[in-house]
């Protein structure tokens, strides 16, 4: 892409706009509303991975001094009759319904004024199961017995998921597939063939505000305060649940304390609403630590990687069966089936692809987006793959990456050509950080070292959309209104930035109106990497039809061209006072065009997400433990509007992923949790920052449809980095690690796997 | 089912009382009876460092301590550090060095900062990470945190030389 000159305003890494109020402390977050009259819920979980529920008793519970009320599933159904949501399908109860479906569900709730005398009233309750066979893992549910839903209850909402309506007798929640080419014949026809599995664990997004929502439900209409990346989506499914047009339903969200894609579509939303119509008072619920491991997670996946290559070593066939262990509940697992797997063929230029993706049912924690929506999952794989496809054809890795690499105008798997993806560029931007061609220490004693990159891409969510208003006041002051949820990422800022690019305003002195339903126009929601090229673009829009409105003003006013007159005064003699607004307005909506029973579209994804990695690490072999040395991420953000915030997503996305690919990992006993807390999941501290930590965006990248040329960049980081440090596991030791996360643990038993003496599994 | 007693204690400052419950923290006090914000309740198991506040001058985790035992004592939160306007030297830092994202972990990072830099006015790489490393942050700001930390320094040292 041809160098562009950053504009002035929008490319300024301006601090952001609630910076002093983050460092007092004052910031406004849900965790902190409190409501008159407003009642605490604390939710009594089932003990039982799957099972009938024989009897609740909440006798005791309901006799302790300071409670309100006990509420069950039967008090619910009073409130809302057919009390099932999801967004892609309606098949969670807002309280267990006479069966539990994994361990942590929510089964009753305590109501008290006392948040303390809730807790203890909920250690009060007991219910009596039926305990029933239960499947935990992704290939046994498959083709298990074992079935976690009677019947599939897709939502309405998603027209490619009808299909699915009343089937029965499977976990399948969603199979999707893609076909390029031939890949039978391609495969009958290679040189050489390879095949792999990985898997990946289940990881939990840990914010630090936990999940918290406060409803008031007052006379027919509901307010819900909420700690939602997606107020929009919480408005109408709450709208639908109850039989509301979408003005009797109020969703406001202040700042939130991180999302990562937890807190997207429904949540606690649905269960305080139905508390606050049965209590007829507000109720607030707020998550310990501990119970946000029950709320949502990160998909395990299994995900098994065929390769033909002709005899130059081109891939010439790709077949990818991967497998999402979505757990009890869809969320919006089937989205992240569908995403992921469109990407899983990885970068590369391959002429027969076959991608199987399946959305599993198991009796675990539901599973839902978190950061890359899959595409750090598929990338484990495929990256580990290409290097050991490499290694065997004994060619380099970097070579055999460029030599099979997608490039500019090609089609990817899904017929959807690279546009503005800066994919070789990435890498080579890690190659020379890394000093690849520089001699590299291999250790000496017990300690090996090696390095490996990893590359990788992802689609967006598409066809979405985003509303922006702007107003200008009578006195030339402006307020943005739009329904992205500042969750950290900055989006307030980069926002302001934008609008201040086209009206020539100080981006500082914008105040950016946070979500209100009642207030903000509708935004698909703040997830997927979308918001900065979705509600970037609507906010441009915004602002252009705003800037239109204040010329034709000067026009109708009779000043010369040029006049530059304050807009205050213009008001001022438009209305004879200081009155009234020019209100702007915008709405994007990317191009796309659905994909026919192949998964073939030209339109596939309105952008594409580029990250690479690489990873130095050291290695003793004595014990297994791991050190990253060195840590490279690079992304193709288009261009940065506001650098600064850019490097902190890609530097933050990173040690995230970090976190998932060395330590992080739910452990599960007989479908019970043993390690739900931050005293036993080890989330990354400051020790576990590499020494070396290079962050950067691949310079003078573009994306032409993009709001001055950015796009989204907050998960790019994301996807590449856990196969660079496989690779650079596997090029330190000759072992390949299969399985995430990387532990000392797993280490060393591949060690003495590959010496011919595995260790015993434990009991 | 707890009793209750009167404490009498200094809240940034002030002389405060309040007539505390057996079972409730420094984080439930300050949040349910004093309406101050910057110390926030997330792990609840004193492992993340977003409740930290100072009793006589040394830092706790305010989820785990009990308030009852407060009695006579001086508690800072990060509320005090900001006066008239005029931000505190690590607060200023924070900002220029862009150490936070969603801001819900900053005041306890913060509050450690100053303490850190009381007890090591230079501190080097090593110190910090080590110092800090009861401080969690899920968005990750660490590498800015570092940032800020020297830059707090610097600030400091400017400002006990003028």
């Amino acid at each position: 892409m041809s160098a562009i000159t950053p504009p002035p305003f929008a490319s300024r890494s301006l601090p952001r706009l609630e910076a002093r109020e983050k460092v007092t402390g004052r910031i406004e977050y849900t965790h902190h509303l409190k409501l008159p009259g407003m009642l605490h819920g604390k939710i009594f979980r089932s003990t039982m991975p799957h099972a009938k529920i024989k009897s609740i008793d909440t006798t005791a519970a309901a006799a302790l001094p300071g409670v309100y009320q006990v509420v069950t599933i039967d008090d619910i159904r009073k409130v809302i009759p057919n009390p099932y949501y999801g967004p892609a399908f309606h098949d969670q109860p807002i309280l267990a319904d006479g069966k539990v479906r994994f361990a942590g569900e929510p089964v009753a709730v305590v109501l008290a004024f006392d948040k303390k005398i809730a807790e203890e009233a909920a250690g009060l309750i007991t219910a009596e199961y039926e305990e029933l066979p239960a499947v935990f893992d992704e290939i046994e549910a498959m083709t298990a017995k074992v079935l976690v839903h009677d019947e599939l209850k897709p939502a309405a909402t998603f027209a490619d998921l009808k299909y699915l309506k009343g089937k029965k007798g499977t976990n399948i929640a969603l199979d999707y597939q893609l076909r390029r080419g031939d890949t039978e014949a391609a495969f009958a026809r290679a040189e050489h063939v390879f095949e792999h599995t990985f898997r990946s664990q289940q990881v939990m997004h840990v914010p630090m505000e936990p999940f918290v929502s406060v409803a008031d439900w007052q006379d027919g209409h509901l307010t819900l305060h909420t700690a939602s990346q997606g107020p929009s989506f919480v408005r109408i499914e709450i709208a639908r649940l109850l039989g509301l047009p979408e003005n009797k339903v109020r969703v406001k969200v202040p700042y939130l304390g991180g999302g990562f894609g937890g807190k997207l579509y429904i949540k606690l939303e649905a269960l305080v609403t139905a508390l606050s119509m049965v209590a007829e008072r507000p109720v607030k619920i707020s998550l310990t630590m501990d119970e946000q491991f029950f709320m949502v997670t990160r998909h395990p996946c299994h995900f098994t990687i065929k390769s033909g290559l002709d005899a130059s070593g081109k891939i010439i066939a790709r077949h990818c069966e991967v497998i999402w262990n979505g757990g009890a509940y869809a969320d919006i697992g089937p989205r992240v089936t569908q995403k992921a797997g469109f990407t899983s063929a990885g970068p590369y230029d391959i002429d027969n692809v076959t991608i199987n993706s399946y959305a599993v049912y198991t009796n675990r924690p539901p599973c839902g987006a978190l950061r890359g929506f899959g595409a750090p999952q598929t990338a484990w794989a495929y990256e580990c793959h290409t290097d050991m496809i490499a290694d065997a054809l004994k060619m380099d890795r970097v070579e055999f990456r460029r030599k099979n690499m997608l490039r500019e105008g090609r089609p990817q798997a899904s017929g959807t050509p690279l546009r503005d993806a800066e994919i070789e560029r990435a890498m080579d931007h890690v190659l020379d950080r890394m000093n690849w061609s520089a001699p590299f220490d291999r250790g000496s004693g017990n300690i090996k070292r090696g390095r490996g990159i990893g590359i990788g891409f992802k689609g967006i969510t598409s066809p979405t959309t985003s509303v922006a208003i702007v107003n200008l006041n009578a006195d030339g002051s402006c307020a943005l209104y739009i329904g992205t949820v500042d969750m950290g990422q900055g989006s307030d800022t980069v926002m302001a930035q934008i609008a201040a690019q086209v009206l020539n305003l100080d981006p500082a002195s914008i105040k950016v109106i946070h979500p209100d339903t009642d207030v903000t126009p509708y935004d698909m929601g703040t997830l997927g990497s979308r918001s900065t090229f979705h509600m970037g673009n609507a906010v441009r829009i915004a602002a252009e039809d705003a800037k239109q409105k204040i010329e034709v003003l000067a026009r109708e006013l009779g000043l010369p061209q040029g006049a530059n007159l304050p807009l205050v005064d213009m008001m001022k003699q438009k209305y004879g006072m200081q009155a009234g607004n020019i209100i702007g307005t915008g709405t994007y909506l990317a191009d796309y065009e659905k994909p026919d029973a192949q998964g073939q579209t030209t339109k596939g994804t309105p952008f594409w997400g580029v990250g690479a990695a690489g990873a130095e690490v050291e290695i003793d072999i004595e014990t297994g433990a791991i050190k990253v040395t060195k840590l490279v991420n690079v992304a193709d953000v288009g261009v940065a509007l506001n650098p600064k915030a850019v490097q902190q997503q890609l530097s933050g996305a990173g040690i995230m992923q970090l976190g998932f690919t060395l330590t992080e990992n739910m452990v599960f006993r007989d479908g019970q949790l043993t390690n739900g807390s931050l005293a036993d999941y080890k989330i990354p501290t400051l020790l576990d920052m590499p020494k070396s930590f290079i962050n950067e965006h691949v310079p003078n990248a573009y994306d032409a449809h993009g709001p001055f040329g950015a796009k989204g960049g907050g998960e790019s980081t994301t996807i590449a980095l856990s196969p660079a440090i496989g690779n650079a596991v596997a090029d330190a030791l000759g072992i390949r690690i299969y399985d995430l996360p990387i532990t000392p643990e797993a280490i060393f038993r591949a060690m003495q796997e590959a010496k011919g003496a595995p260790l015993e599994e434990d009991a | 089912m707890s009793t209750s007693r009167t404490i009498q204690f200094t809240l940034n400052g002030r002389p405060a009382t309040a007539d505390i419950a057996a079972n409730e923290t420094i984080v439930d006090m300050l949040t349910n009876r004093f309406e101050l914000r910057g110390a926030r309740e997330s792990c609840g198991q004193g492992l993340c460092g977003c409740c930290t506040v100072t009793v006589d001058g040394m830092a706790v985790s305010g989820c785990l301590s009990l308030a009852w035992f407060l009695d006579g004592k001086s508690v800072e939160t990060v509320e005090a550090l900001s006066k008239g306007g005029v931000l505190d030297p690590v607060q200023e830092a924070f900002i220029e060095a862009g150490a936070f994202q969603c801001g819900f972990c900053t005041p306890g990072f913060i509050m450690m900062v100053r303490q850190l830099l009381d007890a090591h006015p230079d501190p080097d790489e090593d110190e910090v990470r080590h110092y800090l490393t009861g401080n969690l942050c899920r968005c990750s700001a660490y590498p800015e945190i570092m940032d800020a930390v020297k830059l707090a320094a610097a600030k400091r040292k400017r400002a006990s030389a003028a």
